[in-house]
């Protein structure tokens, strides 16, 4: 009967060791403290209608931004953790840490930040900013991406769950490769977690980069060709194409690693006919795509931000795109190059070892593009053109490292060790994260109506860079000493240790950097009258996002422009920009549905981990009820007739023409606040909200 | 809009990055005075054609990196907003050539690392022997990857070991990599070869051939549990005669490897120490693949025998 109602779970999965007990009780601080604040200034309602339930693209890009943000900085504590056990446990220290424990550590480390970072981001990206490109009002299909969004949520509760039920996740490596996380070799509930938070979370992926490919291609502007649309949505559509072709076999693959755990079938296994070299393939078919799908709208990025900061379009445009497509379709087919060394012989190596290469030419062909736009530009040094610099030295020496591990013969050496492991940090450091900070930074003053602290900013930049060179060129040098990845444990002897060390020093350096770029978000919002963006293009911008206001009305346009060529509003403003005329709009309606589906697949999941099988039965029904009841919902849309649509924007061009005023008013000469100043504001602010009881006005307003 | 009034500040951090850069390799190099760089120290034929190889695709890498990276750098720097000398030209007209140029660049480099790449990859495949190398008689080393140790069968020595390999230099030797209820492990000694994975009911060839006398570091480098990081080993190479003096150590050792022992062995342990056996079990290897060829009809056929086939195109049919 208790097996029946709850499976295998019992009160030994309750926390009980020092770390599960701490992260429990964390998480449960944060909550609690994030719905004591909601609820003492009365903003349930407002969150339901405003935030939870909307299908407005733009709030749940700032939704994913700030579920983002929460887990960059779990992924990193994990970092530093990993960093820290390697520096200290030499010879007769074992260090803070098991074996097991940190393993496990470096698990989540690497599903958290490409999955739960990295995704979160870019998809925060592509859901502000696409849309606006293009000059949608909405998506191709609304309710799509909310639920996307929603199962990358329920993802991010199941990959912390552990410290609450089972404390322990997967100690097998971010693609937990079979036969080590088959049931005989991790016959405990971490790899389930493991499963469960990649398998929902990337059923979301797929659901919306579905609706983004549809959005994309149905949904542009009139006049807007594909030969016309700005680089950062190509790069968007190709990596939502990547997505949608190979999510579906990771979640093939995660069924079948499922299958074996569960029910005991035999696709992975060692024994009885299963083949764990299978595993092996269908995994990085997925995993190496996946890094491509984060890394070309960073490309995209990159370029919108090279042609506005040189003030020029961007140089051959179509090489550039052909560049993105390039790179796509070739790393489609590259997969085997992270398992030469399983043994596939001359030719198979040789084959994949060459498509390795080709991926260098289209990459190079993006680079020239790159450089070329700056040749004769007027080139203005923001802090999103210091991310796009800042990217290239540290991709370049990706790229290289990754032309030396393509060539098989000299991966036997390279594979799985450090160096192996500073490359892909510099692409997906160099190459993913820097774009999301060089994006973030170039579209807040459109997200957020003013921009950010460009002094602050710097500081946050250098401390990353610094960082970066302190942490990954000793783990370069590791890799070429002959250091496995992963250890946990090793002997002075081997002359690593100074360098390990040198590792923990650069990932504090990093982290200060974050907390640099979290002051920069506070500092900007505490002068954002002076940083204020009444234009709606702060940047003499190119493309169509800043056509709209900033922040843009919940239906982006009030007239869709209609597009000639490109940098479409960079051409609109020396031709002089429209008067609007109002027409009635047609939005889609909120919904909840999305919610509710993520819940019951959390559910599922957290059924399956501890085999209760009536509520993962119960769970299934519920979600495949849910789907049906949406179905047949037929109101989901509402129109906004013209009159209203000129109500709210004679009323927001008397704000921002108001906000100009007082913009104008507050404005002076000096530089954005620095450090200290930040530091002496916040204080004498602590202090006065200290002194006056100012949070009992807080809730009235 | 941000505008810069000091144009000397946008110039300055080339100075810092330079000096930075320096002492960080000036640090490295400190740290690095006694140091044993594994990959740049080869001790045998396989792990210096491995080192020339990296070399030559850095070598032809930094052909076009060194220019892209100093025109990327040197634009940013020359095309800046305060250098008023500075050619503005907005409409972003480029010369019919360019694109021709961007393309045509890097397809050109990518002919050369392919046309390095294929020759490479045929010769240095690990399951090639060595015979072009050495005309010596090859010595063949069966290897079980175990949790967390390396047991080493010597056939025709009818000796074992765990976690201590002796071979004799100038002699190719052939590594017969396989695993027993361990996952996947990776057997790597830098010094001598690159890596190649052991896995259960595979048998994998890894070809080596060291030249200098010396022991050198071996481990997994694919993780594979809790004893990941213990699982190392010290590989030995010496003259002939060494090598035939330890076989003959180890044969008259009262430690026996049999079925018995070996199931023993097979128990999890962490941090092996070295052990050293007589062994009298013959075809312990080829039973250790042969469990796990399961119920196919088509399983590993003769044991022992054409494992020199690719091991993934061996696997036997009906897998997929």
């Amino acid at each position: 009967m208790k097996e029946f109602l709850i499976g295998r779970l019992d009160t030994n999965a309750l926390p009980h060791d020092i770390f599960m007990i701490l992260g429990s009780l964390s998480f449960i601080f944060l909550g609690l403290g994030i719905v004591a604040i909601i609820t003492y200034l009365r903003r349930w309602k407002w969150l339901w209608n405003e935030w939870l339930t909307s299908v407005d693209p733009k709030k749940i890009g700032i939704m994913y931004f700030i579920a983002g943000g929460f887990m960059l900085a779990r992924g990193g504590l994990d970092a530093l953790m990993v960093w820290l056990q390697q520096a200290i446990s030499v010879d007769g220290s074992q260090g803070y840490l098991s074996a097991d424990h940190f393993q496990q550590i470096f698990t989540a480390h690497g599903n958290i930040m490409v999955f739960f970072v990295a995704m979160a981001f870019i998809f925060g990206l592509i859901n502000y900013i696409v849309p606006l490109q293009i000059g949608a009002r909405d998506l191709a299909s609304p309710f799509l991406n909310t639920l996307g969004f929603w199962l990358y949520i329920a993802g991010v509760l199941m990959v912390n769950m552990f410290f609450f039920a089972g404390g322990e996740y997967a100690a097998t490596g971010w693609l937990a490769v079979a036969p080590l996380s088959g049931i005989e070799f991790s016959p405990y509930v971490g790899v389930d977690y493991w499963i469960w938070s990649l398998q929902i979370s990337g059923i979301g992926t797929t659901l919306g980069a579905i609706n983004f490919i549809m959005t994309i291609l149905k949904m542009r502007a009139p006049g807007m060709t594909l030969w016309k649309m700005p680089l950062f949505t190509w790069g968007s559509l190709l990596s939502m194409i990547m997505a949608v072709t190979v999510f579906p076999l990771l979640t093939a693959t995660l069924f079948l690693l499922f299958f074996d755990r569960y029910f005991g079938t035999h696709f992975f296994t060692t024994t009885l006919g299963g083949d764990p070299m299978l595993y092996t393939n269908l995994i990085w078919m997925w995993g190496h795509p996946e890094v491509y799908i984060l890394v070309i709208p960073a490309y995209g990025v990159f370029s919108e931000i090279v042609s506005t900061f040189s003030r020029k379009p961007i140089a051959s445009y179509r090489s550039n795109v052909l560049g993105m497509i390039g790179v796509a379709a070739f790393a489609l087919s590259v997969w085997l190059h992270h398992f030469f060394t399983m043994g596939a012989g001359a030719n198979v190596n040789g084959f994949f070892g060459i498509m390795t290469i080709a991926i260098a030419i289209p990459t190079t062909v993006l680079v020239f593009s790159w450089i070329a736009t700056m040749y004769k530009g007027r080139i203005r040094f923001t802090t999103p053109m210091l991310w796009f610099l800042g990217f290239l030295g540290i991709f370049a020496l990706g790229g290289i490292s990754g032309v030396m591990l393509g060539f098989p013969p000299a991966d036997f050496q390279l594979h799985n060790s450090l160096f192996l492991v500073a490359h892909f940090h510099s692409n997906v450091i160099g190459g993913v994260l820097f774009g999301i900070f060089a994006g973030l930074n170039f579209w807040f003053p459109k997200i957020a109506g003013f921009r950010l602290n460009e002094k602050i900013g710097r500081y946050a930049f250098w401390c990353w860079i610094i960082g970066f060179c302190l942490s990954f060129i000793p783990m370069y040098i590791l890799g070429i000493m002959g250091a496995t990845r992963r250890l946990d444990h090793y002997d002075s002897s081997t002359g690593w240790q100074p360098f390990y060390i040198m590792m923990l020093v650069g990932g504090i350096v990093i982290a200060i950097g974050v907390a640099l770029q979290v002051v920069q978000i506070i500092a900007s919002a505490i002068e954002k009258n002076r940083l204020r963006d009444t234009t709606g293009d702060p940047w003499d911008g190119r493309s169509l996002e800043w056509a709209s206001a900033s922040p843009p009305p919940f239906y982006n346009f009030t007239v869709i422009p209609t597009v000639t060529t490109r940098d479409a509003h960079y051409e609109a403003k020396r031709q002089g920009l429209l008067k609007p005329a109002y027409e009635d709009i047609t939005m889609p309606r909120n919904t909840a549905a999305g919610i509710y589906i993520s819940i019951f697949a959390f559910l599922a999941g957290f059924a399956f981990v501890w085999h209760i099988n009536w509520l993962a039965i119960v769970s299934i029904i519920a979600i495949i009820v849910c789907v049906i009841v949406r179905t047949f919902n037929d109101d989901t849309e509402y129109t906004i007739p013209a009159a209203e649509i000129e109500k709210l924007e004679v009323a927001r061009l008397k704000k921002d023409t108001a906000a100009a005023a007082r913009t104008a008013k507050v404005a002076h000469p000096d530089e954005d606040m620095g450090l200290w100043q930040f530091i002496k504001i916040v204080a004498i602010w602590a202090l006065d909200v200290i002194k006056h009881k100012r949070w009992q006005t807080w809730k009235h307003q | 809009m941000k505008k810069h009034k000091n144009p000397a500040r946008e110039s300055r951090p080339i100075w810092y990055i330079a000096l930075g850069l320096l002492g960080l390799g000036l640090l490295i190099a400190y740290l690095l005075r006694d140091a044993d760089v594994a990959l740049l120290n080869p001790k045998g034929y396989i792990a210096q054609q491995q080192l020339n190889l990296m070399l030559v695709s850095l070598v032809i890498m930094l052909v076009i990196a060194v220019p892209a990276l100093f025109l990327f750098y040197f634009f940013a720097w020359k095309y800046r907003e305060t250098n008023e000398k500075a050619t503005y030209d907005p409409t972003g007209r480029q010369s019919k050539y360019f694109v021709f140029g961007i393309w045509a660049f890097p397809i050109i480099i990518a002919i050369v690392l392919a046309g390095v790449m294929w020759p490479a990859t045929q010769k240095l495949e690990p399951t090639d022997n060595l015979a072009y190398v050495s005309d010596a008689e090859p010595v063949t080393i069966q290897v079980v990857a175990m949790r967390w140790k390396w047991l080493f069968i010597y056939p025709e020595q009818n000796i074992a070991s765990v976690n201590f390999v002796q071979i004799p230099t100038n002699t190719p030797v052939k590594f017969e990599l396989t695993a027993d209820e361990s996952p996947m492990s990776s057997f790597w000694i830098p010094h001598l070869s690159g890596q190649l994975y052991a896995m259960t009911g595979h048998a994998n060839h890894l070809n080596i051939l060291a030249d200098t006398p010396g022991d050198y570091p071996g481990s997994s480098a694919e993780i594979n549990g809790a004893g990941f990081a213990g699982m190392k080993f010290i590989a030995r190479a010496g003259s002939q005669a060494d090598f035939d003096r330890w076989v003959h150590d180890v044969q008259v050792a009262t430690a026996e490897l049999d079925s018995t022992q070996y199931q023993k062995l097979l128990k999890p342990t962490e941090n092996h120490p070295a052990e050293f056996y007589a062994l009298t079990e013959s075809g312990l290897y080829d039973k250790v693949l042969m469990k796990y060829s399961g119920s196919h009809e088509h399983s590993a056929g003769e044991p022992g025998e054409n494992k020199d086939a690719h091991s993934m195109s061996e696997k036997p049919k009906g897998h997929e």
